[in-house]
């Protein structure tokens, strides 16, 4: 093999990537706090993100708690039910999933990923956390403002969202659409921020193709949140205006504990298509994603490239296009034309076809790989089970006629945790316990990691498998209590308690993680700079955890795709993406 | 290369690493502030797509009342393509190296806005006293909120204009300021067509039937 770059440099172009000036702040405030490091700034979305999603965590508790022992608890009524429905649905779809993936994750692999110092515009991102920040803290707020947080569902439809009657309908449901519209704000800086630093400063030889699937995935999610929020930001606006001024964007006239309102010819669907508009790609803000990051988790721990790479982009970008075109599938039972309802599901049962391939692609990475069983490798192949469970119930419910009957119960829910909350949370175990290494320099321990997965993994499956059932029944969801209902078997209260105890012990078996993430912090074994022996940029900084400018003096070059695992003829199983084919045949590869 | 032929390389081939260890970085031509602006307008029209596209598909229901005609919309139109003018004016000021004609451009591309804004507000109050003034009809609550979310982004425009204007005055890098002079510029230009849809198609009469041919539905 003789590739040109490496030692004739007289043939190829100046890089166009310049270096950098980075700021170095001299304080710890200015490193810790204030920074403008990509790195940093993604611990602390993680960290707050981690934070505010375990608040949701408890608050699905005490909704389990009063669906599998109804009236138990004194500090659980109808009211505050609902509040922990919204709150919890909010908070884990938005303030947890989307902020860790994008801000997150999206922080610190992109520029790693492709070999530059840093994003383009640290100083707005480092803005973009700030305002992301002071959205949670409104939503916080909310809780401790006169009649607590809203409870309206996480969807806000109005007009109930806004009517005296809903809990939090004076100043929760105001905290919680600012918080919004911060939350947008905030993601709009750090959005800009990912897509002009994939698209403009890559390094040297990182082609997009050569782009890992983990940088792929963001990348489309990031412009798909782009396109998305703007959706939910004048929403949140129009609503804001007709709870603030009277005015009648979604608000029509109606009679609400026997007074007639103000409002008058507001249209509450046109909520519902504007919400759906961006709720829909929002599914695949957090999936695309993790499909990107399971890809890679996949490959490296099976000693094999990834299956049809090319594919996989193209499935990406197919969905991400897709995402867009089937948003009323959420609104099947709101009076559409059935022509309209024919549309949307034709587009959203188009939408398995790129998504099932990428599910044969994973399946066939592993097929005589050279599996290894680590807790990244178990939480990656706990994805495949759960997206497939999920995906597959997706194609129930994308039917207009068997969705119809199914809507707004229990199979809904455990439909949409399956596909949307456990998928992407194996994937975010999974990624946490592959990076921590190079983030910390300490590995994470296995046998409490392997732990973890499997309560966590059996756990969920618990919770979700038997909850299709209760829907089947015909279980509504959101109900804080049934009553006397004749279709309902009374044996489907003894399966709400199994559920319960289930979602206990799996929310409770994350403290083992959290204590995990802590402990190994300070006494975990030293990890060295690339203990996975993979094979993107990332692994192959000078420094473990890498420092401000994450490649030393100078920046590396790429030589070959993210996925030249187990390469015939070559010493070892793998080869960095910044090694040239000269010190491959000379010496194996560089570690 | 063409974003469709560079989906469609392998990556893994060996014929195709000789050419992509060739490849000096970064994707496309613009430089990164160009790039992110071109972002952020995509943004934006996103967001007033969703507004004339909410706007229209209320003007379809039968109880719909249009909004009263304010006049003066026409004369703060003709103010905005005065303050897209100037800034272009400083623009082709700037790349032929007359930075004194450049200041001038600056200045009045950033009074025209202060005027257009002004003129905004104006209309505000002047509906607001009319006769048929009533926030509860979903067209005259339309009219608030996309002239406030316009008037927003320009004045967010001005943010970046004042620091523009801060530059220019003693030595200053013009490489620098060519470049935010040009941004400024396309940001400019691009409100200002924003506007001319948003006046054109919503605030000047009842264009419902326009809008419909546009979707095809008529």
């Amino acid at each position: 093999m003789d590739y040109v770059a490496h030692d004739a440099s007289a043939f190829a172009p100046p890089a166009e990537v310049d270096e950098m000036e980075l700021y170095h702040p001299k304080t710890f405030v200015g490193k810790y706090i204030w920074s403008q490091d990509a790195k940093v700034i993604a611990i602390q979305y993680a960290i707050t993100a981690i934070g505010i999603g375990l608040v949701a965590l408890v608050l699905s508790w005490f909704m389990r708690l009063q669906l599998g022992f109804p009236n138990s608890f004194q500090f659980i009524n109808p009211s505050n039910y609902l509040q922990f429905v919204t709150q919890h649905g909010m908070i884990m779809v938005i303030y947890l999933l989307t902020a860790l993936f994008l801000g997150g994750f999206g922080n610190y692999l992109i520029p790693l990923m492709v070999g530059a110092r840093d994003m383009v515009f640290p100083y707005v991102n480092m803005v973009s956390y700030w305002v992301y920040l002071s959205a949670v803290l409104l939503l916080i707020a909310s809780f401790f403002v006169a009649g607590g947080p809203t409870g309206a569902g996480w969807t806000l439809y109005p007009p109930q969202a806004i009517l005296q009657g809903t809990p939090g309908a004076t100043w929760g449901i105001i905290l919680m659409l600012v918080s919004l519209a911060l939350f947008i704000i905030g993601f709009t800086m750090g959005g800009l921020n990912y897509v002009v630093t994939v698209l403009q400063a890559r390094t040297r030889g990182m082609t997009m193709m050569r782009l890992p699937l983990t940088v792929w995935g963001i990348f489309t999610a990031t412009i798909l949140a782009l396109l998305a929020f703007p959706a939910l930001f004048v929403s949140a606006i129009m609503m804001l205006l007709d709870l603030t001024l009277g005015t009648s964007f979604f608000m029509p006239a109606l009679v609400s504990m026997g007074q007639q309102s103000e409002h008058t010819g507001g249209n509450p669907l046109l909520f519902q298509h504007l919400f759906w508009f961006f709720g829909h790609p929002e599914v695949y803000i957090v999936a695309l994603p993790a499909f990107g990051i399971v890809s890679d988790l996949l490959s490296v721990h099976a000693r094999k490239n990834i299956f049809g790479y090319r594919m996989m982009v193209w499935a990406i970008v197919a969905i991400g296009g897709l995402s867009f075109l089937v948003w009323a599938h959420h609104m099947y039972v709101s009076g559409m034309n059935p022509y309209f309802g024919f549309f949307f599901a034709t587009t959203t049962l188009i939408i398995a076809i790129p998504t099932a391939l990428k599910v044969y692609n994973w399946v066939l990475t592993l097929w005589h790989g050279n599996i290894r069983l680590t807790v990244p490798m178990l939480f990656a192949i706990g994805f495949i089970f759960a997206f497939i469970h999920g995906g597959l119930t997706g194609l129930f419910l994308g039917n207009v006629t068997v969705s119809v009957p199914l809507s707004d119960t229990m199979f809904v829910v455990a439909h949409f945790h399956m596909v949307m909350a456990v998928a992407p949370i194996m994937v975010v175990f999974g990624a946490i316990y592959h990076w921590y290494p190079k983030i910390t320099g300490r590995m994470l321990n296995d046998t409490l990691g392997k732990f973890h997965f499997w309560v966590t993994f059996l756990g969920t499956y618990a919770v979700y498998l038997p909850m299709h059932y209760l829907g089947f029944l015909g279980v509504p969801r959101r109900y804080y209590a049934v009553g006397g209902t004749d279709f309902i078997p009374a044996s489907a209260q003894s399966l709400n308690a199994g559920i319960t105890i289930a979602a206990l012990i799996a929310g409770a078996v994350q403290a083992v993680f959290l204590y995990n993430l802590v402990w190994s912090y300070f006494k975990g074994k030293p990890a060295g700079g690339n203990p996975w022996n993979a094979t993107t940029l990332e692994w192959q900084t000078p420094d473990t955890p890498p420092k401000h400018g994450n490649f030393g003096p100078t920046l590396p070059s790429v030589y070959r795709w993210a996925y030249d695992y187990s390469v015939p003829g070559a010493e070892q199983d793998f080869i960095p993406q910044n090694v040239p084919a000269r010190e491959v045949a000379r010496s194996g590869t560089k570690t | 290369m063409g974003i469709f032929h560079e989906l469609t390389v392998k990556p893994w081939a060996t014929d195709q690493g000789k050419v992509d260890d060739l490849h000096a970085g970064g994707t496309s031509p613009p430089a990164a502030r160009k790039l992110a602006l071109r972002v952020f307008l995509a943004v934006v029209a996103v967001l007033f797509t969703l507004l004339v596209t909410a706007y229209s598909g209320r003007m379809a229901y039968e109880d719909w009342r249009p909004a009263p005609q304010v006049s003066l919309l026409w004369a703060n139109t003709l103010v905005l393509i005065l303050s897209s003018v100037a800034l272009q004016w400083a623009l082709y000021s700037v790349r032929r190296g007359r930075i004194d004609a450049m200041r001038i451009g600056l200045l009045a591309g950033g009074t025209f806005t202060v005027v257009f804004l002004f003129g905004q507000f104006l209309a505000w109050r002047q509906l607001a006293t009319m006769v048929y003034f009533e926030l509860t009809n979903p067209a005259i609550a339309f009219f608030y909120l996309i002239t406030g979310l316009h008037g927003a982004h320009l004045l967010g425009g001005l943010v970046a204009w004042g620091r523009t204007v801060a530059r220019v005055w003693g030595d200053f890098d013009v490489a620098k300021t060519r470049q935010s002079v040009e941004l400024c510029t396309v940001y400019w230009h691009f409100l200002l067509l924003v506007w001319l849809v948003l006046f054109g198609l919503l605030f000047t009469g009842n264009n419902l039937d326009v809008l419909l041919k546009l979707c095809g539905i008529r």
